[in-house]
């Protein structure tokens, strides 16, 4: 990275509100339903229908709002924003443009031991638009297909300030945001799904300068990793530009996944001009003191909450607390584990190293799996008890993610018993010292690795089944007599 | 503050719509006429007057989040010009 210049990010993100039907009209919200099965005359904007405004998604907007330290809004408006595009049927996307809901919020990241305050300009409701399908990409297709079942469904945009110094910063903001969205029970938030979205706006400026570089906004990005990879790439794009005396245009880039870069799109000469003006089929929302004060007796646990928690009762370090609260099915899982197995430290390490690995090479969430916290507990009371050794058990503990099998079951099928019994061990050292004639020569000249030569051959005629405490012991006694 | 024909030409690209000289004059008189028109709302001293939110005297109109089945696909897409496998089917975007 070049010292020189200083990184600006500031994130817009697109939130599917969890509500059972849309924004301004009864049609559901279930994902993955067969095209146009989830649309009436108002979500498909046909002439002579109204918007009825949704109470839950309001609702969700408050709670959000609250999560995010904002202000919530006494009077909240909808407007109407002007633009043509086939997956938009009125012609119009109704918005919140002069009197959004939330704003002024913030909240707090931490990156490499450094906390910082990320702004929160603001949060607003709008539509979703529907889905287009082209034939080939889209500027080859001869003609495009319209599913309007995403139409009209209940969005968040929460448009944060330009606070970001970095690709890192950027990926931690938008993490935090999305822990906090799922506590708040308000979003699936799941990227691969289109139900969290984000864009990028991102410039660079020669360090002290206090006024903002040109800056450039990168669509298309729905993952952590699009995020972080595509803010570098841009920052090096833009550095290189000035670097060559070349003028930097405001314009929106598309990330291209396959090739790691981003593509121009569109340039601020043919930026849209929105026209956007109050929607007179829509009443203000009021809101009173009591409704945000119901809605906020209805909170349960946040992110930051629950990570205190995890420092001040459970002992754990800050580290630990930040990857267990990044999803409440992670909290619940480890929570569930440690009321049966108060070894807070030892359960974290579980989740944060055998199954959070099992889930990534797996591409799952948590609750996808078919784990449960109280086989978890069931294996690490077979560790403590020796019936199989530490090793073992990462074996026994894939088997569980696999199949969902109890640990008992798996060490029995699978004959996995740990081996403690002295008398058989003592056979098979016996064995081993009498074929290795040589190493036991190099051990008595003190080679410490001769030591470890034993174990390792013992633990391979065992399949490391052998309890490790136990071989240790017999096998010093045994070489101490040769 | 009367229109320009380069501005009267930008609201037809936004509005989709291509029109002669002779419209583009046509629609430049009639809405500078409008705007004359809206312009005497500025004679008005509103110093102290809130921005008015809504006309009615309404608001809070809500429904409650429950699902109300809709039309089936074949009745939706009835009045479509075009249509193929359940989707509405339109021209080239780009």
């Amino acid at each position: 990275m070049n010292r020189e210049y200083e990184t600006v990010v500031g994130l817009e993100v697109h939130v599917e509100l969890k509500t059972k039907t849309k924004i301004f009209c009864s049609c559901s919200t279930e994902f993955g339903a067969e095209p146009n099965t989830q649309v009436c005359p108002g979500c498909a904007g046909f002439p002579g229908t109204l918007p009825v405004l949704n109470r839950k998604a309001v609702e969700y907007a408050i709670k959000t709002g609250l999560a995010l330290n904002c202000e919530i809004a006494e009077v909240s408006k909808f407007d109407r924003k002007n633009y043509f595009y086939p997956d938009l049927p009125k012609a119009y996307q109704i918005s919140q443009y002069y009197m959004p809901i939330c704003k002024n919020g913030h909240l707090d990241i931490e990156v490499e031991e450094t906390k910082k305050r990320i702004g929160i300009t603001r949060a607003h409701l709008e539509e979703d638009a529907g889905k287009l399908v082209h034939q080939g990409t889209i500027t080859s297709t001869e003609y495009s297909l319209v599913d309007l079942n995403r139409g009209g469904m209940a969005l968040l945009e929460i448009v944060s300030e330009p606070d970001m110094r970095s690709a890192q910063e950027a990926r931690a903001y938008l993490e935090n945001l999305r822990a906090i969205l799922l506590f708040a029970g308000v979003s699936d938030c799941k990227m691969q799904e289109g139900s969290l979205r984000c864009d990028a706006n991102v410039s660079v400026r020669p360090r002290g300068q206090t006024e903002l570089g040109t800056r450039v906004e990168i669509k298309n990005l729905n993952s952590f990793r699009a995020l972080e990879k595509s803010i570098e790439y841009e920052v090096r794009r833009q550095i290189n530009a000035i670097e060559d005396g070349e003028e930097l245009i405001q314009e929106t880039r598309t990330w291209d996944e396959e090739k790691q870069v981003t593509r121009a799109m569109r340039t601020k000469e043919d930026a849209q001009d929105y026209r956007y003006f109050p929607d007179p089929d829509l009443a203000p929302v009021y809101i009173s003191q009591e409704w945000i004060a119901q809605v906020s007796e209805s909170m349960t646990e946040l992110p930051n909450q629950a990570r205190q928690r995890l420092v001040n009762d459970c002992g754990l370090p800050e580290y630990d607390a930040s990857i267990l609260t990044l999803t409440p099915a992670t909290l619940k899982f480890f929570d569930e584990a440690i009321t049966k197995y108060n070894q807070p430290k030892i359960v974290s390490n579980w989740i944060m190293g055998e199954l959070n690995r099992l889930l990534n090479v797996n591409n799952m969430e948590i609750e996808d799996s078919r784990l449960v916290a109280g086989d978890l507990v069931e294996l690490l009371k077979l560790i403590d008890a020796g019936t199989i050794s530490g090793k073992i058990a990462k074996t026994v503990f894939e088997e569980m993610f696999s199949t969902g099998k109890k640990p008992e079951e798996i060490i029995k099928e699978k004959g996995l018993l740990q081996i403690s019994d002295e008398d058989t061990l003592k056979g098979m050292i016996d064995e081993i010292v009498a074929a290795n004639p040589k190493v036991v020569e190099d051990y008595k000249n003190g080679k410490e690795k001769a030591f470890g030569f034993f174990v390792g051959q013992l633990m391979k005629a065992t399949r490391g089944q052998a309890n490790p405490a136990i071989v240790n012991k017999l096998l010093q006694e045994r070489l101490s007599r040769e | 503050m009367a229109l320009t024909s380069k501005e009267v030409e930008h609201l037809a690209i936004l509005s989709r719509l291509a029109l002669t000289d002779e419209e583009k004059a046509l629609f430049a008189g009639q809405m500078n006429d409008i705007l004359e028109f809206a312009d005497k709302f500025n004679q008005l001293d509103t110093d102290n007057v809130e921005p008015m939110v809504y006309v009615l005297p309404a608001n809070n109109v809500f429904r409650e989040d429950e699902v109300i089945p809709g039309p089936t696909r074949d009745e939706l897409l009835t009045n479509a010009s075009a249509v193929e496998e359940g989707y509405f089917k339109v021209p080239k975007i780009l």
